[in-house]
C-alpha cells in the first residue's frame, strides 16, 4: 500500500513545477499568519468586517468587486439590516423605466457591489491609462495568493538608486517588474475602526487581505468543514472494505 | 446458455426474455481473473469510475454554464458561489481532471512494464490509446471552458499548432476557429464536443472491457492462466479489492478537493479571458507538460520547420503506442523477467517526468538542451531500444504456471474454486 500510495505521490510532484517560481526580480514572499489557513482555519470575522470597511471606503474608489452582492456580506457577519444599510448608501443605476430612461436608484441587498466605473474605458481614462483589475478573485489569481496581495500593498517604498521610474509609476518591490501605476493605496488611520482596533498600514491590509480571501471563495469554510466529515468517512469506509478484503482473501493467500 | 439459478420469478422471467443476469453474472462472478493481480491491475477501474464522475458532474454544470464570451467566466463564478453545493461539483470535475490523468497514466505505464500490449492484446491496448488520445482532446477543450487568460491562450496556442501543416494548415486553423481568432463560435463549438467526446469515451471505453473479456488481464508474471487453478472468479476478488483501492484513491482526491483545491490550476485562469493581453507564460495543465515540453523542444530538422517538427513529435509521440505491439520484439511480457527492459522501463518514466519538468519552464538555457535529450530519447527507446533489446536480452526462466509461482503447490484454491460452483 505504501508504494502505491509513494507512487501516486510522484505523480503529484509533476504538478510541482506547474507551480512556477516567482519573477527571479522579486524577493521571494514573506509569510503572513492568516485565521484562514490550514485544514480548520476559520475566517476571523472582525478582520473581515475590517477589511471590508478598508475595501469600501479605499480600494472600491478604483476596484470594482463585480461577482460579489450585497447580499453576500451575509457571510462575514452582518445581519439583514445592516446589509440594507450598507446597500442603501449607494446608487445603483437601473432601467430602463416606462419612459425608456435610465435612472439612480438607491441600492438593494440584491444588487451586486457597484463598481466606480461605468466601463474599463472610463476606468482607464481616470487612471493615466492603467485598469485596476476587479478584486472579486485577486486571491486566487495571483502566484502567491493572499500572501502577494498582502505584500504588494505593504512593499510600496522609494525607488532604490539608480532605478528610474516611468511617469505616473510607483515603485513596490513585489510587484513583478516594481513598476506599478498604484500609488501606495493604505495609509495609517486612512480609516477609522469602530472596534478600536489601531489602523496601522500593516493592520489594515491584514484586513483588507482577509477580506478578499473571503470573497474570492466565499465557501471556503463550508468546503473545509464538508471534507472533514467526508474524509472520516473515507477512512472508516476504507478500513471496513479493507477487513473484507482481507476477509475474502484469506483463502486464496 | 443455462439461465442462472435465481431466487426471483421477477428475474427469471426478465432473464428468459432479456439476459442481462445472466450477462451479469458471466461478466463478473464466473468471469475468471488471474490470482496473482497485484494493486497496480485496480487503476483500470479507477479510471472507469473517474470517467463516471466526470460525466455525472459535468452534467450538472452543464445545466448552469453558459457557452458565451461574455458571460463564460461569470456563469462560472456563479456556480462557485451562487449554486447549492456548485463549489463543490466544480472542484470535483475540476481536480477530477487532473485525477483521471493521474490514474491513466499510471493504468499505461502498468502496461508498460507488464508488457500488457503482447498479443493476443494488441487491440485491447490500441482501443486504450485511442481513448487517451479523446480524453486529452476532451480534457483540452474543457479547459478551455472557463474562458479564463489561460483558457483563451492556451486554446490559441494549441489550434494555431496546426497552422504548421504545410499548404492548408492557415485554412484548417480558420476552419478549427469558426472565423478568424478564437472567439465565441470557438467557445461554441469547443462547448459541444466537450460535452459530445466523453460518451465517445463511454463507447470505447465498452469496446476496451470487451476485449479485455475476451483473453482476461494479463498478470504480474506475464504468463497465461493454465487452468482453473490459477484463476479466481472477479467477483468477490477483485471487487473487493478494487472497492478498497477505491476507497483510497477518493481519500487523496477528497484531500486535494476539499483542501487544495486550486493547487494543481493556473491562477492566471481567476483573470477573465483578454485577447489583448497575453499572459507572462502559457503553460498547459501538468497532465500536458511532457508533451508541450516534446512540442517546443524539437529544432529544425533539414527542410522541415521547427514548428511543424515539434507538432509532428507532439503527436507521434502518441501514435508510435499504437504500434508498440509490433515494435517489441521479446515474446515475454512481464519485466519482471526481463533483466535490461526493466531498467529501460524505468528510465522512460524518469523520462517523461524529465519532459513534464522542461514543459513547465520557458524554454531557455538548460532547459532547451534537456528537452531535446528527453525528446529524442523517447522516441529511441520506442524505436531503437525496444525492438533490440527484444533481440539481444536472455529473459529469466519463466515460472510453469501462476499457482506454481504463487501458492507453490496451490494448497488452497480448493477452497476458492468451491467458492465459485456456489449459487
Amino acid at each position: 500500500m505504501l508504494k502505491l500510495t509513494l507512487a501516486i505521490i510522484a505523480a503529484l510532484t509533476l504538478a510541482a513545477p506547474a507551480l512556477r517560481a516567482q519573477e527571479e526580480a522579486t524577493p521571494p514572499l514573506p509569510h503572513q499568519s492568516w485565521s484562514f489557513e490550514g485544514p480548520f482555519g476559520t475566517f476571523d470575522r472582525a478582520a473581515l468586517q475590517r477589511g471590508f470597511q478598508v475595501y469600501d471606503q479605499v480600494c472600491s474608489n478604483c476596484h470594482a468587486m463585480s461577482l460579489l452582492s450585497y447580499h453576500d456580506l451575509s457571510g462575514i457577519g452582518f445581519g439583514e439590516n445592516e446589509i440594507k444599510a450598507i446597500a442603501a448608501q449607494k446608487q445603483v443605476t437601473d432601467g430602463p423605466n416606462d419612459q425608456g430612461d435610465m435612472y439612480q436608484r438607491p441600492g438593494r441587498a440584491s444588487d451586486h457591489f457597484v463598481a466606480p466605473f461605468p466601463n474599463d474605458q472610463a476606468s482607464r481614462a481616470a487612471h493615466n491609462g492603467a485598469l485596476p483589475p476587479d478584486l472579486s478573485v485577486i486571491v486566487y489569481a495571483r502566484e502567491g495568493g493572499a500572501d502577494y496581495v498582502y505584500d504588494l500593498l505593504t512593499g510600496f517604498s522609494d525607488p532604490p538608486p539608480g532605478v528610474k521610474l516611468r511617469e505616473n509609476m510607483n515603485y513596490d518591490k513585489y510587484f513583478p517588474g516594481h513598476q506599478i501605476a498604484m500609488p501606495p493605496p493604505l495609509s495609517d488611520d486612512i480609516v477609522t475602526y469602530s472596534d478600536g482596533t489601531k489602523a496601522t498600514v500593516a493592520q489594515e491590509a491584514h484586513d483588507v487581505v482577509t477580506f478578499l480571501a473571503w470573497a474570492a471563495d466565499p465557501h471556503q469554510e463550508d468546503r473545509k468543514r464538508t471534507g472533514a466529515k467526508v474524509i472520516i468517512f473515507l477512512l472508516v469506509m476504507t478500513g471496513i472494505l479493507y477487513a473484507a478484503k482481507r476477509k475474502i482473501w484469506a483463502e486464496v493467500h | 446458455m443455462a439461465a442462472p439459478q435465481s431466487q426471483s420469478k421477477v428475474v427469471e422471467w426478465i432473464d428468459h426474455r432479456l439476459p442481462i443476469f445472466t450477462f451479469m453474472r458471466h461478466e463478473l462472478h464466473e468471469y475468471p481473473t488471474p490470482k496473482n493481480l497485484s494493486y497496480w491491475w485496480n487503476f483500470g477501474s479507477l479510471a472507469g469510475i473517474m470517467l463516471v464522475i466526470m460525466i455525472l458532474t459535468g452534467i450538472f454544470l452543464a445545466m448552469e454554464y453558459t457557452p458565451n464570451v461574455d458571460l463564460a467566466f461569470d456563469s462560472v463564478e456563479r456556480i462557485m458561489r451562487q449554486v447549492n453545493y456548485g463549489w463543490l461539483i466544480r472542484y470535483i470535475h475540476m481536480n477530477g481532471a487532473s485525477f483521471f490523468f493521474i490514474v491513466t497514466y499510471i493504468h499505461i505505464f502498468r502496461g508498460l512494464y507488464y508488457g500488457s500490449y503482447k498479443a493476443p492484446r494488441e487491440l485491447l491496448w490500441m482501443l486504450g490509446v485511442l481513448i487517451l488520445l479523446t480524453m486529452m482532446a476532451t480534457a483540452f477543450m474543457g479547459y478551455v471552458l472557463p474562458w479564463g487568460q489561460m483558457s483563451f491562450w492556451g486554446a490559441t496556442v494549441i489550434t494555431n499548432l496546426f497552422s504548421a501543416i504545410p499548404v492548408v494548415g492557415n485554412d484548417i486553423v480558420t476552419w478549427l476557429w469558426g472565423g478568424f481568432a478564437v472567439a465565441n463560435p470557438t467557445l461554441n463549438r469547443f462547448y459541444a464536443l466537450h460535452y459530445l467526446l466523453p460518451f465517445v469515451i463511454l463507447g470505447i471505453v465498452g469496446l476496451h472491457i470487451m476485449a479485455l473479456h475476451t483473453h482476461g488481464s494479463n498478470n504480474p508474471l506475464g504468463i497465461d492462466r493454465k487452468g482453473p487453478q490459477d484463476s479466481i472468479p472477479f467477483h468477490p476478488y477483485y471487487t473487493v479489492k478494487d472497492a478498497f483501492g477505491l476507497g483510497v484513491f477518493l481519500i487523496i482526491f477528497a484531500v486535494f478537493v476539499f483542501y487544495f483545491p486550486n493547487l494543481l490550476g493556473d491562477p492566471q485562469n481567476y483573470i477573465r479571458a483578454n485577447p489583448l493581453q497575453t499572459p507572462p507564460e502559457i503553460v498547459p495543465e501538468w497532465y500536458f507538460l511532457p508533451f508541450y515540453a516534446m512540442l517546443r523542444s524539437v529544432p529544425d530538422i533539414l527542410f522541415i520547420k521547427a514548428k511543424l517538427a515539434g507538432v509532428i513529435a507532439m503527436f507521434s509521440s502518441i501514435f508510435i503506442l499504437f504500434v508498440l505491439p509490433w515494435l517489441d520484439t521479446s515474446p515475454v511480457r512481464s519485466a519482471r523477467f526481463r533483466p535490461v527492459y526493466k531498467w529501460v522501463f524505468w528510465l522512460l518514466v524518469i523520462d517523461v517526468l524529465v519532459l513534464g519538468y522542461v514543459g513547465a519552464h520557458r524554454p531557455e538555457g538548460w532547459y532547451v538542451f534537456t528537452g531535446r535529450v528527453a525528446t529524442l530519447y523517447y522516441f529511441v527507446h520506442f524505436l531503437v531500444l525496444i525492438p533490440l533489446i527484444g533481440i539481444f536480452e536472455r529473459p529469466l526462466p519463466l515460472p510453469t504456471s501462476i499457482s506454481a509461482a504463487v501458492t507453490k503447490g496451490g494448497g488452497k484454491l480448493a477452497g476458492a474454486a468451491a467458492r465459485m460452483e456456489k449459487p
